[in-house]
């Protein structure tokens, strides 16, 4: 059988509240154009790059996280070429010596664990952005805008060794990426938004071990479409090797208006980006005091909260993923459960119907205004028997937008169970003299009949009644 | 005004009530004919005491333009201070004007200006060196007290030695580059062109000290604020015989040379000759780092941003045709040079070695350093050429190999002016240990007190424009 082998480079925009070589602002994302420059990110003659420490703290951060050596020396350098959006004519990188380097991350495969070599982790900055009038690329474009905001906004690239094996293996492992970048607090790991970004290499190595030439992925802008563009390359891949053809290697871009791979440029075509040592930086010394402070004070990482849930809260290792893959929603899974004191229930709501509606609502965990008190009153309400499960999932959307009090809406919509059994006895005393027969089956011992008794009351009392009072009432009165 | 300005030290002229309209009107006297300046600041209403000086116009100043003496950059307002020129006007310092220079301070005559050369004060049919032979010029006519210039490969020491004035590079880090426009940014720096060696000293306690804004100025505090002695005896100067046989050492310089050693040893200093082998390959290996720089650092003017813009049909052809049109034919040939041994066939072979051969340089003079107090050279082979004499480049860049060894080991180093040949002047070349500055500074002044280029302290200015 034919082999996958997937390698990625990942871009991650750090949350920095400034930019890497500058004092600027670093979340630029929703800022008019133009507005977060100064002379030194809009590479005016003179200036100098500043190295922004925090940077170099949270990269130590993802290379400890992702299991790397951190470099103790590591060196800027410059990666030259021409476009309108890199006003140095250089960007800054680390190319020579990173800053982190061979680590690895586990995947979760079924009941394996596969490790996933990182090669390394490396500091530089983005460049700026281009709106084409009538194209998508500067060629042919009748007019271009650039918006210089993201020039020196920080980030970190992380280059895996070709260890992924499919291309759903390489959104899982995007997805476990995002929700480390996260749980670290370094990058929001946005891909819709831009920061967290993601080139794939992808070549096929067939069962006499004869690889394809490798081809390079570009702007794959969601978790999705790293799954489908790599599923559609696999397949152009697969069906050129099948027919006898040559894989061109080449970069390729993802479209998604088209849902396909387009070529860029052949290797050939490739820039020759003249690296050099960035003269304008020192070379960037890191103490053993730092990296091990660092280290010490490094969060919960996701793996670790899902061990930590599973032994904590005796959750299944599936809902211990879930919950752990966003911080916030694992935070928030926390606080309800130790103010349920029920924590699968907690699970299960937050997993089942609250994740539904913030989907369906697109509200994040902080602004769904249901506290852990509700959720402590909601399970109360259904454990004393006061309102029914399906009474409860009716409900929650009204407790998700915070109005009022799980008891509150009970009260004003009449939802509470009912208890009393006069009323329950008065629907079945109807139910019985509209239908005689059916009262005289039971009493000739067919007791399956009670099921009818029980639904004719529950649809009486438009499902309020208590079914288990219901149950006991019925059995009662029918035997005469 | 009782006392003439131009009989007197910074220091003195600091104390004055105001002379900038003394520069000043000397100046639109005068640069018609030395074509010093490319702008003159206008008159000032600011009768408050200070001190004029002028700038090399790769040093950015808010009010002007800062060209670099390229058409690409012809009209840049700049749009904030460069370090130094910050800390001048804090200090009081009122700016007279941007001096000329080699496009992108790139040459050794000022003859590469998109606006023109520069006259030598002494000379005007000669050049005043370069690249700062602009702030070489003003400060030798007197035009102002002193001017700041830059210095990549000896482009203060070189045009000082050339217009007999001092010209100093201070070590690599002590003065911050922020707003000086990078030529190649690991040998660039600022320096001082006086007119005697306490001037420089004091022009560096204004100008020098750790800068935030450059990560490479360092935190090491010099103090400069000093007044110097000139004690020589028990110096120990070290003569390297590369540079003394040099085969392009004009002989009436050299002769020059010997005898200001006669008069050092006489002093009580010991000259000794010793051999600093690398430095032959001193111009190889400067030609090969500066460039490759220089090509990086150049590219940010695409024309789009800078230049004339000139329109075109595409983005490429809009970049190539601009930097067509807005660089000169040295700045091409650098940044073709840089880029090709810059490319990843060749990074091995150019530049890489050249690394190499820069640390293995920097070890040997460190080594001799080590043994003496300052190397001693002449600061250029030849006098002052005539303007248009030299048209191949590679005879320009050959004559650097007495500056260029201190760029590269990022040494301090001091050009004084020595004596004349042939009526033009001659400068000598102190270079020290990095932050030697001060002692270097003050081995200079004992050097000043021999030679015969100095009238009460203070180099001579040619009577032409004292009259």
């Amino acid at each position: 059988m034919n082999k996958t082998v997937i390698g990625l480079e990942i871009h991650a925009q750090l949350r920095t509240d400034t930019k890497a070589f500058c004092t600027c602002r670093a979340d630029v994302f929703d800022l008019e154009p133009n507005t977060a420059i100064c002379p030194v990110c809009t590479g005016q003659p003179g200036t100098l790059p500043v190295l922004n420490k925090k940077v170099v703290e949270f990269a130590i951060m993802a290379g400890l996280a992702m299991n790397c050596t951190i470099n103790k020396r590591s060196v800027f350098d410059r990666k030259n070429y021409f476009y309108p959006d890199l006003p140095k004519g250089y960007q800054i990188t680390q190319y020579f010596f990173p800053i982190a380097e061979n680590g690895y991350l586990y995947l979760e495969d079924g009941d394996e664990k596969r490790k996933i070599r990182i090669r390394r982790i490396h500091i530089e900055e983005d460049a700026g952005k281009m709106i084409h009038q009538g194209t998508d690329s500067i060629t042919g474009s009748s007019g271009s805008y650039v918006d210089l905001n993201r020039c020196g906004v920080p980030l970190i690239e992380i280059v895996t060794e070709p260890d992924l094996r499919s291309p759903a293996e390489a959104r899982v492992f995007m997805e476990l990426l995002r929700d480390t970048v996260r749980a670290l607090g370094v990058c929001s790991g946005d891909m819709e938004k831009g920061a967290l970004r993601c080139d794939a290499n992808i070549s096929i190595v067939d069962e006499a071990g004869r690889s394809s030439n490798r081809v390079e992925v570009k702007n794959i802008n969601s978790f999705k479409f790293v799954e489908k563009a790599l599923e559609f390359e696999q397949e152009r891949i697969s069906r050129t090797l099948s027919s006898g053809g040559d894989v061109v290697k080449e970069t390729r871009s993802w479209s998604f208006s088209s849902k396909e791979t387009i070529s860029m440029r052949s290797k050939e075509e490739e820039n020759d980006y003249r690296y050099f040592p960035e003269p304008d930086l020192p070379k960037l010394i890191v103490s053993d005091d730092l990296i091990k402070r660092i280290a010490g004070n490094l969060p919960e990482l996701p793996w670790e909260k899902i061990e930590r849930f599973i032994r904590q809260y005796s959750l299944p290792r599936y809902d211990a993923t879930v919950l752990s893959s966003d911080g916030n929603i694992a935070s928030y899974f926390e606080e309800v459960a130790q103010t349920t004191h029920k924590p699968k229930e907690s699970s299960n709501w937050i997993m089942g119907e609250l994740m539904r509606l913030m989907n369906e609502k697109e509200l994040s965990v902080e602004e769904v205004k249901v506290n852990p008190e509700h959720f402590k009153e909601l399970f109360e309400l259904i454990d004393e028997g006061k309102i029914s499960n399906k009474i409860a999932k009716d409900i929650f959307p009204f407790i998700v937008e915070g109005r009022k009090s799980p008891m509150e809406i009970v009260k004003e919509k009449g939802l509470e169970q009912i208890d009393d059994d006069r009323v329950i006895e008065d629907a079945l005393r109807k139910a019985m003299t509209d239908n005689p027969s059916a009262v005289e089956q039971f009493r000739d011992g067919k007791e399956g009949v009670l099921g009818y008794f029980v639904g004719a009351v529950m649809k009486a009392t438009r499902g309020k009644a208590n079914p288990m009072k219901v149950n006991e009432i019925a059995r009662r009165m029918l035997k005469g | 005004m009782t006392k003439n300005p131009l009989n007197l030290r910074l220091s003195e002229i600091i104390s004055l009530e105001d002379t900038f309209e003394f520069y000043r009107e000397r100046i639109s006297k005068y640069n018609n004919e030395l074509k010093a300046f490319l702008q003159v600041s206008s008159p000032s209403d600011d009768k408050r005491g200070g001190f004029p000086y002028a700038l090399k116009d790769n040093i950015l100043a808010v009010g002007t333009r800062t060209t670099c003496g390229s058409r690409i950059l012809e009209n840049y307002e700049s749009p904030y201070d460069a370090t130094v020129t910050r800390r001048l006007d804090i200090l009081g310092g009122k700016l007279l004007g941007k001096t000329n220079l080699d496009e992108f301070a790139m040459g050794s005559s000022t003859e590469n200006s998109a606006f023109g050369p520069t006259r030598n004060p002494w000379d005007l049919e000669r050049i005043p060196g370069g690249s700062s032979g602009g702030s070489a010029a003003a400060v030798a006519a007197g035009l102002s007290p002193f001017a700041l210039g830059s210095d990549t490969g000896g482009s203060v020491r070189q045009p000082a030695s050339m217009c007999g004035i001092v010209g100093f590079k201070p070590t690599y880090g002590l003065v911050s580059r922020y707003g000086l426009v990078a030529f190649a940014s690991s040998l660039d720096q600022i320096g001082p062109m006086t007119r005697c060696s306490q001037d420089a000293a004091d022009v560096m306690s204004m100008i020098s000290g750790h800068d935030s804004y450059d990560s490479n100025t360092v935190r090491k505090e010099q103090s400069f604020d000093v007044s110097l002695r000139g004690y020589l005896k028990g110096l120990k100067l070290a003569v390297p015989s590369e540079m003394l046989n040099y085969p392009g050492l004009d002989s009436g310089v050299k002769e020059r040379f010997l005898s200001i050693i006669e008069d050092l040893r006489r002093s009580g200093a010991e000259v000794e000759e010793t051999s600093i082998p690398s430095v032959e390959y001193a111009v190889a290996t400067y030609y090969l780092i500066a460039p490759a720089e220089a090509s990086s650092n150049l590219a940010r003017y695409e024309g789009i941003r800078f230049g004339p813009r000139v329109p075109s049909e595409d983005y490429e052809s809009l970049t190539n045709k601009n930097r067509d049109i807005g660089f000169g034919k040295e700045v091409k040939r650098r940044i073709l040079l840089g880029t090709f041994t810059l490319s990843a066939t060749y990074y091995d072979a150019y530049y890489r070695k050249a690394l190499k051969t820069r640390s293995v340089m920097a070890g040997e003079l460190n080594r001799v350093l080590d043994e003496y107090d300052f190397i001693l050279n002449p600061s250029s082979p030849v006098i002052a050429p005539k303007i248009g004499e030299i048209t191949d480049p590679l005879t320009y860049y050959l004559m650097d190999i007495y500056t260029i060894p201190a760029n590269v080991a990022g040494l301090p180093s001091i050009s004084l002016p020595a004596g004349f040949v042939d009526g033009m002047p001659v400068g000598v070349l102190l270079t020290g240990r990095r932050f030697s500055d001060v002692s270097l500074l003050d081995a200079a002044k004992g050097i000043e007190d021999l030679s015969p280029s100095y009238r009460s302290g203070l180099a001579i200015l040619p009577e032409r424009w004292t009259e």
